[in-house]
């Protein structure tokens, strides 16, 4: 399998012959910023578009068409219109918390879209504890949600924020003890050493039940935590409107709702790295054959069409199921999701003990 | 009728009675109407108030009571006058029929009569600024008096009542519509689940909802003010922009309540037309509420499905009437125009493809677990709050009132065919739904009967009667019902029996279903959260042009 990471390292050794090294790794920080905001705003075209045509299909209808061949420039349209809407401050917001929030919100997503491994020796950010760290930044989002709904002094963005800040710490809970299961059994908390642990098969089949439990878990708490599909509550359309971010306008609003599609990439993306390889091809031992010819499909391409894989489940469960009421929501979490979630995580740990993982 | 009569003397000797018309009339003073009203209930078991109607006689104001016992169908009709028009006064009855609350907020927003032991006199329909009782013959319509005015409507924080002591003396009082340090917020009349311009003023505490104030009229028009100038034929235009889900049905209830004034006979073919142009409007009404209902929830895939389907009712009335929405298609003595030759066929096919989504629109939403958790047990209604709110359709049939005006007093033909009339015990969210639901089928099975008698008939034939150039009515009041989409829709017409060659309407009412469900809206959401809110006035599915009349 062709390794990306003699691509950067080429780069790398070209850039260090021709400045000295602090300068080389600057340029190479700044080429790694520009790369990963490009991407991030091109998926998140990307993403807009997906969901439009899918959603169109689950309903019966053609989605955007007219835009454009097939409506593919639908999203340029979206973009140009949102750009060049005027941006609304209403006299009684706190104007700087206001204006905080959306980046607060996105910057929560650039971070964990940084650590995604986007294929073989193609990893920006790599620590011993990556996933920790993955963890640990998702949370920024919340903080912004809650800064806008409460920063616009509206009764309806605040109950929003209140929603949210509920639903969100409180799936992050099961989010993260899924991750803990996934974790157990691989042994490394590193992204890298996970893909690589799945070389001989994905820990979706290694993992016996203990890990499909985990998946189910990581999948229902991975929308609430997204604020997507039946917990759709904080934006709950139907009662709030728009829930937290029902005064924003303009690019501002625009922010948020960037941020909510590349989340949407962000959590399938962590779930295929989690559950289904990462960039990892599909193996199965004693297949040489097979498994030779699914080494000759790039890295990328199959990291990419997991995570769509996965977005595409995620949309299948939105377009079908109605919203939860918070009540419900916040029963879900604590009197099923997490204790299933905990006592899943002992099972695994048996499991790994005793070696019955393939 | 000569029992009834015979009864109610016996409960009130005060009362005088008039048997000429359709139904018993008992003409009553001020004094003994409260009284009366509480033993009608209680002995003779007249539970529900049909309508409620303002008049103006010129020498006095006062109301119309359609009174129904629900055992046994009777109804009766219950005339009370003011003392004079200066100080117009008349007893609440809010305390023996719950739905006589809004009934008589509404009759005092037009006619100016103060209902004393009211418990919240404010205006209803029209600005808390107007000046004057639009319905009053006496009302001044200049525009000095309610020039367009620019500025907002302030909110109305306090109730207003005219409480009576025991010596009879009447004083006004006060009273909060929420405390001082409750939080309230504002749903509406801009709001994605109001269906329409609705304004619910609602308390919260937390995620709960502690009082609901609905605050009604964005979208009046006053349809019974402007029918007393327009000529019974013309007046037939307005009946469809109530509710308009029921386009059809209203106009057939006014159509049969002018040809009852005027003896007029119809074809019995054109009867038939009409009785499956309802059933189809009904369909298609279900329909979009099924749509509605589950958007609300947050499936907008259902709404789709639901919508999809509708399009094949729309495609029949847009061939056979040429509109899709407002169809202008009955018409007194029968209906315009005679049916498309492929109306059957259409009729047909429009009933399989309905039948066979059925069971997809059930894979889709009913047997949801998270649906079910939204609408089993939220906002019930108990059978006795449902008769008392006056509650009918399929809200009411869902609490378990035998309420079907088709069944219990059959027009059009509708005694020829077997359907059933679907009642669910539950009355919760749930229960509403599925009576729909369940009505969609029954519907079709009506509609597959008539199919096959209008194909008896002949395709083609006569579709309506005679009439005459200039229709004039007798001078008298008659009161028709029919069951639409959403409910019984009645029609109070009162005619001078004016010589002159245009005659127009004295008094023209319409008792449109969705006003009673906007009665129930603040106690089946009361200690209920946001979410049973939205999930409660989707079930109980009102709409807004039919409450603003």
């Amino acid at each position: 399998m062709f390794d990306l990471s003699s691509v950067t390292g080429w780069i790398h050794g070209w850039l260090s012959g021709i400045m000295p090294s602090w300068l080389a790794t600057t340029t190479e920080c700044v080429l790694v910023a520009l790369f990963l905001l490009i991407a991030y705003s091109v998926l998140a075209m990307i993403y807009i578009m997906y969901e439009r045509w899918v959603c169109g299909w689950i309903q019966c209808r053609r989605g955007p068409i007219r835009v454009g061949p097939g409506g593919s420039l639908q999203i340029f349209a979206d973009v140009f219109k949102i750009l060049t809407k005027e941006i609304i401050t209403l006299w009684s917001t706190d104007k700087f918390l206001f204006f905080l929030a959306p980046f607060l919100v996105v910057l929560a997503s650039v971070l964990t879209f940084a650590c995604l491994p986007w294929g073989k020796g193609f990893q920006v950010i790599d620590f011993n504890i990556g996933v920790f760290f993955i963890i640990a930044v998702s949370s920024i989002g919340v903080l912004g949600i809650l800064l806008a709904g409460w920063s616009s002094n509206s009764k309806y963005t605040l109950i929003g924020a209140m929603r949210s800040g509920a639903q969100m710490i409180s799936y992050e809970l099961s989010v993260g003890i899924s991750i803990l299961t996934v974790v157990c059994l691989a042994g490394t908390m590193s992204i890298t050493g996970l893909v690589e642990a799945q070389a001989d098969g994905w820990f979706l089949f290694k993992g016996h039940l203990p890990a499909v439990v985990a998946f189910i878990i990581y999948i229902i708490a991975a929308n609430a935590e997204n604020n997507r599909g039946p917990f759709d509550l904080p934006e709950a359309e139907h009662e709030l409107t728009a829930g937290y971010h029902t005064e924003y306008s303009g690019i501002h609003y625009g922010l948020f709702y960037l941020a909510e599609y590349l989340n949407l990439f962000v959590v399938s993306g962590i779930a295929s790295l989690l559950f289904l390889g990462g960039w990892m091809p599909l193996h199965i031992p004693g297949w040489e054959g097979f498994n030779a010819v699914m080494d000759y499909i790039p890295s990328t391409l199959w990291f990419l069409g997991k995570a769509f894989f996965m977005t595409f489940i995620f949309m299948w469960i939105r377009w079908s199921f109605p919203r939860v009421r918070i009540d419900q929501m916040l029963a879900l979490e604590w009197r099923y999701l997490m204790p299933i979630g905990l006592v899943n995580l002992v099972v695994m740990a048996v499991v790994v003990t005793q070696g019955w993982y393939f | 009728m000569a029992d009834l009569k015979e009864q109610i003397g016996k409960l009130c000797p005060q009362a005088q009675f008039d048997t000429e018309g359709e139904f018993l009339l008992i003409t009553i003073d001020d004094a003994q109407w409260h009284p009366l009203a509480v033993s009608l209930k209680r002995e003779l078991h007249f539970d529900q108030l049909m309508a409620l109607v303002g008049m103006d006689w010129g020498e006095a104001l006062g109301v119309m009571c359609y009174l129904t016992n629900t055992e046994s169908g009777d109804i009766v009709h219950v005339k009370v006058s003011t003392a004079n028009r200066e100080t117009p006064r008349l007893h609440s009855v809010s305390d023996v029929w719950a739905v006589a609350n809004y009934q008589e907020r509404e009759v005092y927003d037009f006619f100016g009569i103060v209902f004393v032991n009211h418990p919240d006199m404010r205006r209803f329909f029209l600005r808390n600024d107007w000046v004057g009782h639009p319905l009053r013959k006496d009302y001044d319509a200049s525009p000095e008096k309610n020039p367009l005015r620019l500025d907002d409507e302030t909110n109305e924080d306090y109730t207003c009542s005219w409480v009576e002591d025991d010596k009879g003396n009447v004083t006004k009082k006060h009273g909060l519509v929420f405390d001082f340090d409750e939080y309230v917020i504002n749903f509406g009349p801009q709001h994605p689940s109001t269906h329409g311009v609705m304004r619910y003023r609602v308390s919260l505490d937390g995620e709960i909802v502690k009082k609901v104030d609905v605050v009604s009229g964005y979208i009046h028009r006053g349809i019974e003010k402007m029918c007393e100038s327009l000529t019974w034929p013309q007046t037939l235009l307005y009946t469809e922009r109530m509710d308009y889900m029921a386009a059809h049905i209203n106009r057939h209830c006014l159509c049969l309540c002018i040809e009852k004034a005027m003896g007029l006979e119809v074809p019995r073919r054109a009867e038939l037309i009409r009785l499956m142009m309802d059933e189809l409007m009904r369909l298609s009404s279900h329909l979009l509420s099924y749509g509605c209902l589950t958007m609300d929830q947050g499936t907008t895939t259902a709404f789709f499905y639901g919508f999809r389907d509708r399009e094949l009712i729309y495609d029949i009335f847009d061939r056979t009437c040429g509109a899709r929405m407002s169809m202008s298609y009955s018409t007194i003595g029968g209906v315009v125009a005679d049916v498309h030759p492929d109306f059957v066929n259409d009729v047909r096919h429009a009933c399989d493809v309905i039948e066979k989504n059925m069971k997809e629109y059930h894979q889709l939403f009913t047997g949801n677990v998270i649906a079910r958790n939204r609408m089993v047990g939220v906002g019930t209604l108990s059978r006795e709050q449902a008769v008392d709110y006056c509650i009918t359709g399929p809200s009411g049939r869902a609490s378990g009132v035998h309420c079907d005006v088709r069944k219990t007093h059959p027009y059009s033909r509708y005694e020829e065919f077997d359907f059933d009339e679907v009642t669910r015990t539950g009355g919760d969210s749930m229960a509403r739904y599925m009576v729909r639901m369940d009505e969609m089928l029954q519907s079709i099975k009506i509609l597959r009967q008539a199919c096959d008698k209008l194909e008896q008939e002949g395709i083609q034939g006569e579709y309506c009667a005679k009439v005459p150039k200039m229709i004039k009515l007798p001078a008298g009041h008659w009161y028709q019902q029919v069951e639409a989409s959403r409910g019984a829709f009645g029609v109070y017409i009162e005619s001078d029996g004016d010589a002159k060659p245009f005659q127009k309407p004295y008094r023209m009412h319409f008792q449109t279903p969705c006003f009673n469900l906007i009665g129930v809206v603040d106690l089946t959401c009361r200690d209920n959260m946001i979410a049973d809110l939205i999930t409660i006035t989707a079930s109980i599915d009102f709409v807004i042009p039919d409450i603003d009349r």
